[in-house]
């Protein structure tokens, strides 16, 4: 439910749009478009589809047309040129009250400055998407009700009757997104939505929206123009430049293959610990299978001039790691099978980020083992190979070493 | 033809071809190409031809005198075709508006009425103002008033400048709301606004006169054209001054335009409403002196009085009930003005 298809979008701003696209299709620069006709683009060419159930975010500097496109989603704003379908439906077709009532059911919408009505109080502004659509008597309190239920949900219960005017910035965004929470829209649209609060309620409101949507699964389409953010919140990300999409993929895809100059500088600062998981920069490894002799596993260990290989089960789960030295001493002992001579291995989760893993490396000889959830041994991280990793200049070699 | 006014024509023919030209080029059909210069150059064209040949014969027949165009004899007719037309509908109107007024008027006058009218409007006061200083003034005022034996045309004012607030809202408040929604009702409404308020008016009394006759009814449509201005300006700035960002919130969520109005605009304009109605509120009574030349009864005609009869003390009295009632209209109006104003901004 929900999904959006935007292709070949185009907006350009100005008296006669229609000509001046013909000129950015032909590939003049915003800059010049402005210089030469005085249009301004605000979206060119942008295609882009937004999966049910995700949240995709799009980001791009000031100006990029961030919100120029978001407004088209619920056609705040009117494209020049192109096609926007929201669940099947062609959007750009609706009038009057058509579009109206796919409004009211389709999609809610928070915004940057938030866009509360002053002179509502917090439990009536909530209530206002449910409130438009008309109704009895019995459903205006029926929607009080709902209202009351998701002033709980982000945590403002006891502040129904204030107004806007009387919370702090925080505060008010959270009655922003009960609002738009409370019309049970299947599509989410968030316009900077935490960019004017400070960052620590920031994070708090980012920590909130993560964990509703984990039962929520709403279609969220989130501008932001952090990329920490945007790396935190977003399924997939889209970084705009200049009007147009510059690059679609996950946070990692992103972060480990910029596709232009531009994302590469954009992604420079981000701090890769926090993003990149054990699962993307894992290295393979040699594996024995438990009922392996020390003779056998020596042999292997000789092939690859390796000193550590690690224990499996039949089933591939892991047992624990062996040294080359203590395989020696088993054969001196006559240990019939590998699995006596396995030690614990430090052990780290795919989905973990190197941040996290970075911990385990200290003062430990052995290799972090990197297992699925069913605790199977899928690869391991070396310390080297951690480092390399979270030092953006070597990604590429490592790239190429793989 | 001498050449100065060939250089007349020339600049003119230039002018209108100029805009003709602007004027195409903001046309998407015409932009394209040479559209918009074959545009400007047929306009110019237009004026140059006829106009070399006819210029000579017209200006060398022309005295100082003549009036090339007769403005004033279209006013005049225009004015007789009205009152040819809607003549006889306006004298029922009249009649039942001057019946209003005299009604309201027949009560004030009651002695009852001065102790009760004090008491409400001292009541009011408070009301708006909460504040203790504002309400004593506003029963000083009445008690002033009334002990200056002026009761009975402060009352006869009083009714009629309610009567013509009440008209004045009736018709200014939906006008500005129109104003607020159309740019083009928007440009439409500016010059006559601006005619309404720069225009003597000595100007709109004449045929008001001439349609209406002497007397309230005259009174009440002379005073609305000259304080309307101020409430359907104001009204206007106030819907379009809502933050865009609120408004597109309301649209998102799937509002129609009439619920956009009535739940969001004009809540949220409210204070400036209320400003509006403050300054025509002032604007009407300044029109009190000059309504009393059309026949008005009040504290207009008091000041008339003393001007005729050159007696000082009779005008300067008036004068200060005037005063004195546009304090305490103000003074009221703008105390809820400024109530309005909680809860209807955010500061982030
Ligand atoms: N109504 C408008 N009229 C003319 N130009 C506009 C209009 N709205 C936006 N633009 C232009 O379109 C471009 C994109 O603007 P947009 O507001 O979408 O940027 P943004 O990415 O949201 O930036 P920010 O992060 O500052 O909000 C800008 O160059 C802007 O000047
Ligand atoms: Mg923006």
């Amino acid at each position: 439910m929900g999904q959006i298809q935007i292709s070949n979008v185009y907006k350009i701003f100005g008296p006669r749009p229609h000509n001046a696209i013909e000129l950015v299709r032909g590939g003049m620069s915003k800059d010049d478009l402005l210089n030469e006709t005085g249009h301004t683009i605000g979206v060119q060419d942008v295609t882009l589809t937004v999966e049910p159930g995700q949240c995709t975010v799009v980001m791009g500097l000031s100006g990029s047309g961030k919100s120029t496109l978001i407004r088209h989603i619920n056609r705040l704003i009117d494209p020049t040129a192109g096609e926007i379908i929201v669940e099947g439906q062609d959007i750009l077709a609706l009038k009057g009250r058509e579009l109206e009532d796919f409004r009211r059911r389709m999609m809610s919408m928070v915004f940057q400055r938030f866009g509360l009505f002053p002179h509502k109080t917090v439990i009536d502004n909530v209530a206002y998407g449910l409130d438009i659509k008309g109704g009895s008597r019995a459903e205006k309190r029926a929607n009080r009700e709902t209202a009351r239920h998701w002033i709980g949900q982000v945590g403002l219960t006891g502040y129904e009757d204030q107004y806007p005017s009387q919370l702090s910035g925080g505060m008010q965004q959270r009655v922003g997104l009960a609002r738009a929470l409370a019309t049970d829209a299947d599509i989410l649209l968030m316009d900077e939505a935490f960019s004017a609060l400070d960052p620590l309620i920031r994070r708090e409101m980012q920590d909130q929206l993560i964990e509703l949507q984990d039962t929520l699964h709403k279609t969220i389409v989130f501008i932001t123009h952090d990329l920490d953010e945007a790396l935190r919140l977003g399924d997939t990300i889209a970084i705009m430049k200049d009007g147009a999409i510059e690059q679609i993929g996950t946070g990692e895809e992103i972060l480990q293959r910029p596709q232009t100059e531009y994302v590469r500088r954009f992604v420079e600062d981000v701090n890769r610990g926090r993003v990149l998981t054990a699962g993307t920069v894992k290295l393979e490894c040699s594996i024995v299978r438990q009922d392996t002799t020390p003779d056998e596993a020596l042999r292997q260990l000789g092939e690859g001039g390796l000193r550590v290989t690690y224990v499996v089960d039949a089933e591939g789960r892991l047992v624990g790691a062996v040294t080359a030295a203590s395989l020696r001493q088993g054969q001196r002992d006559d240990i019939p099978t590998v699995d006596s001579l396995a030690e614990a291995a430090p052990t780290a989760t795919e989905d973990m980020v190197l941040e996290e893993v970075l911990p385990m490396t200290v003062g430990e000889d052995i290799p972090v083992a990197v297992l699925n959830e069913n605790r199977e041994l899928k690869g391991i991280l070396p310390k080297d190979a951690i480092i390399r990793a979270l030092a953006e200049e070597a990604q590429l070699t490592a790239e190429a070493d793989r | 033809m001498d050449a100065s006014s060939i250089f007349s024509l020339v600049l003119c023919a230039a002018i209108v071809g100029w805009i003709a030209w602007a004027a195409a080029r903001r046309h998407e059909a015409l932009a394209e190409g040479y559209r918009a210069h074959a545009v400007g150059a047929g306009a110019a064209l237009v004026v140059l031809v006829p106009g070399l040949a006819g210029l000579w014969k017209f200006l060398t027949g022309l005295e100082f005198d003549t009036s090339i165009i007769p403005l004033d004899v279209w006013v005049d007719g225009a004015v007789d075709w009205l009152l040819l037309k809607v003549g006889d509908p306006l004298d029922q109107l009249n009649r039942w508006v001057v019946h209003k007024i005299g009604f309201f008027e027949r009560f004030l006058h009651q002695s009852i009425a001065w102790p009760l009218l004090t008491l409400l409007f001292t009541g009011v006061a408070w009301h708006a103002s909460r504040n203790f200083v504002v309400t004593v003034g506003v029963a000083c005022a009445f008690l002033l008033i009334w002990s200056m034996a002026l009761w009975k045309p402060t009352m006869q004012t009083l009714s009629l400048m309610s009567v013509s607030i009440l008209v004045t809202v009736v018709f200014g408040l939906p006008l500005g709301i129109l104003m607020s929604q159309s740019d083009r009702a928007r440009s439409i409404m500016l010059p006559i606004l601006d005619m309404m308020q720069t225009m003597p008016s000595f100007v709109y009394l004449i045929p008001v006169v001439m349609l209406l006759g002497l007397g309230n009814f005259a009174g009440v449509i002379a005073t609305m054209i000259y304080a309307a201005p101020p409430l359907i300006r104001l009204t206007d700035l106030g819907i379009r001054l809502v933050d865009k960002e609120v408004m597109e919130a309301a649209t998102s969520f799937g509002a129609s335009r009439w619920q956009k109005l009535f739940n969001i605009q004009i809540p949220l304009a409210l204070p400036n409403i209320m400003a509006g109605l403050n300054q025509s509120i002032m604007m009407a009574l300044a029109m009190v002196v000059i309504a009393s030349m059309i026949g008005v009864r009040g504290l207009g005609q008091e000041v008339l009085f003393g001007l005729q009869r050159q007696e000082p003390g009779t005008g300067f009295i008036a004068g200060l009930s005037i005063v004195l009632l546009a304090i305490v209209l103000d003074r009221i109006t703008q105390s809820y003005g400024r109530r309005m104003e909680t809860h209807r901004t955010v500061s982030h």
